[in-house]
């Protein structure tokens, strides 16, 4: 179907852009050029991945735009494509970075070309993550992304940006190293690294104990699942905007990511017979993690442990593994990827202009920024899951499908949504509305037309997806289906083994 | 005399090159003084690329002369050329460090070629005596080259130290070896290896010395604690040395010895070595954070590193020898490059080898810093670098034979280490910046760029060097 490698395309393109910004000079001229490098690098490669889009057939249910190339030998090679279920997280993760870059255009004023460089060679690593069909590959591109967010937090990050960073580097690789070596006992079991293969393999009940319980200690660090999510809020209060941004969006969803593909697929026996674990979990994380938020007096604290327990809802739905339940929680992961991007670029706004993300600092922001407590507004009530944004459709989506399978774990859940409201809506009132007191305000400005630039996509996808969210559910729904297929398929397999024995 | 009575000559012949031009430039050095040490040094890496030649140029396939004791193999070919590299590249880093020192000696770099071809007989020794001829031709002149600066108590100190300790471990070794020979009446390792076969508890007594002797050699736990203060004390050049080509060849001789001389007594060695690797990890790990010079730093973390590459062999499986293979290859472009960096930090007040003085180096010195950066995240073992890939292809043979254990504690450990090596980069990228360091020798330059590159890019095309490892992992078995 394709005559160039287009997903080596779009993995690899910043990384030259990156590599084109090493060899600019270090004067004024080559700061303004290495902004200006960045930000079309990106657009170039967000461009692309929308030809992707373009040529992608989403009534087949398996990988499209396959490449193959040898790489370290052996069974392990260089293979990459995508599904219904790996290029909207492709598409979040292009779309999202001219956004960053935008986003920290003035923000950032040491080491910029640093700056960039980390950033772009960071795009390359996740979009390899969700293209990668080698689990050696996945866990190269998975694992990569540890060193670019520990400079990004620990060089531009806040005052406590080596404490956070050193937490997020060390938490994340312990997770990280078991699953390798449940990656490596898979390889000699099916010999052979090729997750096509793998999906298909039928791996023994003990070795999907084993390895499920090793991906769970990856993915809950990084999704993050409640009790493993103390380096969330550090690490997202001392990043800078930006960072906080690829932080929710992207590498939160590598962790769900991960649940799709691999333990969901690959071990299902394990996923049923652990499934109550997660959802214990997970709605531990949505009503815990919200008490928690409606104490916080850091704004960007208060917006991460609301991701903590949006994160909850899309385990829950995904193991519910139900059609409403999968599709809900990719919907969950994409809505939440734009919405908490957006929250996190709210607070970069003020940020930027009063340096500090104290809420008791602001008040009354209405009277002198009309336009932001509009932009704001649509996003805490997106974050609240108000009918009509995207929030909306995939909490109630993750519910319908889980109360399906368990009644009471929905139900629990479902609190979770009166909770986030509780919270959002506390935040907006102290932030936004009442008197203009605090004479540090009286200055402020409102958002220019570069933030206005950042906003409007992000406010048009989160109302249009709300209202009809249909084509994104589409695109997946094939894969989707598949998988659920397969799942149920592989159960009765099992069972019938476990009768005739 | 017939011609088959002489031993076979050509698989010698990078031994001999090497051999005789070390005696040449030793005389080169004797009547021309201290005014020939430039040449010397220049001399003795062009001596040791044309006996990196002459060893390519030899036949393929398995060679042997001096009645078996002497065997050129893949495995030997790979682990020469790599204690080819790691012994040029410590020449080639000494040059402006014995300048500024005043330092400077003729004999310095005819002892290291000396070292040189003890390592390469070694690599190559298949009975117990070549083995130890080998052994101690490396070992001797690494005790004087440790105390080569000899009006500095420490540098004297640690040769001493080095010297007794070695001395100790080479009779522990000779000690083993000779048990080994009591019990199964030979030396040469097929023999031992058909005579091991039916076991005997005397036969595993000399294998514990024997292994004793081998984990002083590469510091591995419980014999390691010669390496901080040896480490330390020695000249930085000079601990550069010991860090990367000895370490090959002792990992050489391990590997070799234990997989052709007792192959049929793998479960009785798989123990000691499980033990050795967790142990070393474990103290590499831990007993790295709390230190604050450089060099002692990279002395627990070279235990730690030997411990890993131990791994593969305790799986004891073609798939672990190259997992070690790989591993050492990787490992010297690692520490070759950080000691580039170490040997860099100079001031106007001379040397410095505290952690702390690299504060805002990534300001100073941005791309010393960026590529000091990725060394260490190699060494953590963090993806893309070619550390991630040293340490995958160990724990890979290591699940494949079972040992679980091994594996997770293994990993647990890399992370514990890799905190120590986060701790530097931050002092570099994080904190504010101190004063700058003398520009860096053209020399160290070209050694750090070819590791740190070598280990960025080694994602890109890994297929020849791990098809090489295990081209030469196949030969043994």
């Amino acid at each position: 179907m394709t005559s160039w490698p287009i997903l080596s395309v779009v993995t690899f393109l910043p990384l030259a852009g990156a590599l084109f910004i090493a060899l600019l000079r270090d004067d004024e001229a080559g700061l303004r050029n290495t902004r200006w490098v960045a930000l079309w690098t990106t657009l170039v490669t967000f461009a692309i991945s929308l030809i992707l889009v373009w040529r992608f057939d989403p009534s087949v249910p398996d990988f499209q735009f396959v490449e193959k190339a040898p790489w370290l030998g052996g069974a392990i090679g260089y293979s990459m494509g995508v599904d219904g279920i790996s290029l909207p997280f492709v598409i979040l993760t292009t779309g999202l970075m001219p956004i960053c870059i935008l986003a920290s255009w003035t923000a950032i004023r040491r080491r910029v070309r640093a700056y960039m460089i980390t950033f772009l060679v960071m795009e390359t690593l996740m979009v390899g993550t969700f293209c990668a069909l080698d689990l050696v590959l996945f866990y190269f591109f998975f694992e990569g992304g540890l060193i670019p967010m520990f400079l990004i937090i620990g060089v531009w990050g806040g005052p406590r940006r080596v404490y956070a960073s050193f937490k997020f580097f060390l938490y994340t690789l312990v997770g990280s190293v078991l699953l390798l070596l449940a990656i490596m006992a898979m390889y000699w079991e099916a010999g052979t690294a090729d997750i096509p293969t793998l999906l298909h393999h039928g791996f023994p009940r003990s070795l999907q104990t084993w390895a499920f319980l090793a991906f769970l200690a990856s993915f809950a660090v990084k999704l993050p699942m409640w009790p493993v999510h103390t380096w969330l809020p550090d690490a997202h209060v001392e990043a800078p905007t930006a960072g906080s941004v690829i932080l929710a969006a992207i590498l939160l969803k590598m962790g769900g990511y991960g649940f799709l593909r691999f333990s969901l697929p690959m071990f299902p026996e394990a996923s049923q017979h652990l499934a109550p674990l997660i959802y214990a979990l997970s709605v531990i994380a949505i009503v815990y993690t919200s008490l928690v938020a409606l104490m916080q007096e850091d704004w960007k604290k208060l917006i991460a442990y609301s991701s903590v327990a949006h994160m909850g809802f899309v385990t829950m739905g995904l193991f519910a593994v139900t059609a409403q339940g999968i599709s809900g929680g990719i919907f969950q992961m994409l809505s939440h990827g734009i919405v908490s991007a957006a929250l996190f670029l709210c607070v970069g706004v003020v940020y930027d202009r009063m340096h500090t993300r104290e809420i008791a600092a602001y008040g009354g922001l209405v009277n002198r920024m009309p336009l932001y407590a509009f932009v704001f507004m649509v996003f805490a009530l997106a974050n609240v899951g108000l009918p009509g944004t995207s929030g909306f459709v995939g909490e109630f989506l993750t519910l319908i499908g889980t109360f399906r399978v368990n009644n009471w774990v929905a139900t629990l859940a479902t609190l979770g949504t009166i909770l986030s409201a509780g919270y959002m809506l506390w935040l907006y009132r102290k932030v936004i509305f009442g008197k203009l007191e605090k004479a540090s305000l009286a200055a402020i400005r409102d958002i220019g037309w570069r933030e206005m630039i950042v906003f409007a996509p992000l406010i048009i996808i989160t109302i249009l997806i709300g209202v009809y969210p249909k084509p994104v559910l589409d695109f997946s729904a094939a894969s989707v289906t598949q998988l659920i297929d397969n799942y149920h398929h592989a159960l009765a397999g099992a069972q019938t083994a476990a009768l005739a024995r | 005399m017939s011609a088959a009575a002489y031993p076979a000559i050509l698989p010698v012949l990078p031994e001999i090159v090497l051999g005789l031009g070390a005696m040449a430039l030793l005389m080169v050095g004797v009547f021309r003084g201290a005014a020939s040490v430039r040449v010397i040094d220049f001399a003795s890496i062009a001596l040791l690329a044309v006996a990196g030649a002459v060893l390519l140029a030899l036949p393929g396939g398995r060679l042997v002369s001096f009645g078996g004791s002497f065997v050129v193999d893949d495995f030997a070919r790979f682990l020469k050329i790599l204690a080819l590299i790691g012994s040029a590249a410590a020449i080639a880093m000494s040059v402006d460090y014995a300048q500024r020192e005043r330092q400077q000696r003729v004999e310095y770099s005819v002892l290291i070629l000396l070292s040189t071809l003890g390592m390469l007989m070694l690599i190559s020794a298949a009975d117990l005596i070549a083995l130890y001829l080998g052994l101690e031709l490396m070992s001797l002149p690494l005790y004087v080259v440790a105390a080569s600066h000899r009006d500095s108590l420490r540098s004297t100190e640690a040769g001493l130290k080095y010297f007794v300790l070695g001395a100790l471990s080479s009779g522990m070794l000779l000690y083993g070896a000779s048990l080994i020979y009591g019990f199964t009446g030979t030396v040469s390792f097929p023999g031992i290896a058909q005579a091991a076969a039916q076991g005997g508890i005397g036969l595993i007594f000399g294998l514990v010395f024997l292994f004793a002797g081998f984990c002083f050699k590469v510091a591995a736990v419980p014999f390691h604690m010669w390496t901080p203060d040896v480490y330390e004390g020695a000249p930085t050049p000079v601990t550069a040395f010991f860090a990367a080509a000895p370490k090959v060849a002792g990992i050489a001789m391990f590997v070799r010895a234990a997989v052709a001389a007792f192959p049929g007594i793998t479960n009785e060695w798989q123990q000691i070595l499980v033990f050795v690797a967790i142990a070393s990890m474990l103290l590499g790990a831990f007993a790295a954070i709390g230190q604050r010079n450089f060099k002692r730093l990279m002395a627990y973390s070279s235990i730690g590193h030997m411990g890993y590459a131990l791994i593969g062999l305790a799986a004891g499986t073609p798939e672990g020898v190259q997992g070690v293979l790989l591993y050492m290859a990787i490992y010297i472009t690692m520490t070759l490059g950080v000691f580039a960096v170490i040997l860099a930090m100079r001031r106007s007040t001379g040397m410095v080898e505290s952690i702390d003085q690299l504060a805002g180096l990534g300001r100073t010195h941005p791309t010393m810093a960026f590529l000091l950066a990725m060394l260490l995240f190699s060494m953590a073992g963090v993806p893309p670098l070619a550390g991630f890939f040293a340490k995958f292809y160990v724990f890979l043979a290591a699940i494949k034979a079972g040992l679980y254990v091994l594996a997770v504690i293994g990993v647990l450990a890399s992370v514990v280490g890799a905190y120590y090596y986060l701790a530097i980069v931050k002092i570099m990228y994080f904190d504010e910046a101190a004063e700058g360091f003398y520009p860096m020798p053209i020399e160290l330059r070209i050694v750090l760029a070819a590791c740190g590159l070598f280990n960025i890019l080694f994602f890109v095309y890994p297929g020849p060097l791990v098809g090489a490892a295990s081209a030469a992992a196949h030969s043994l078995f």
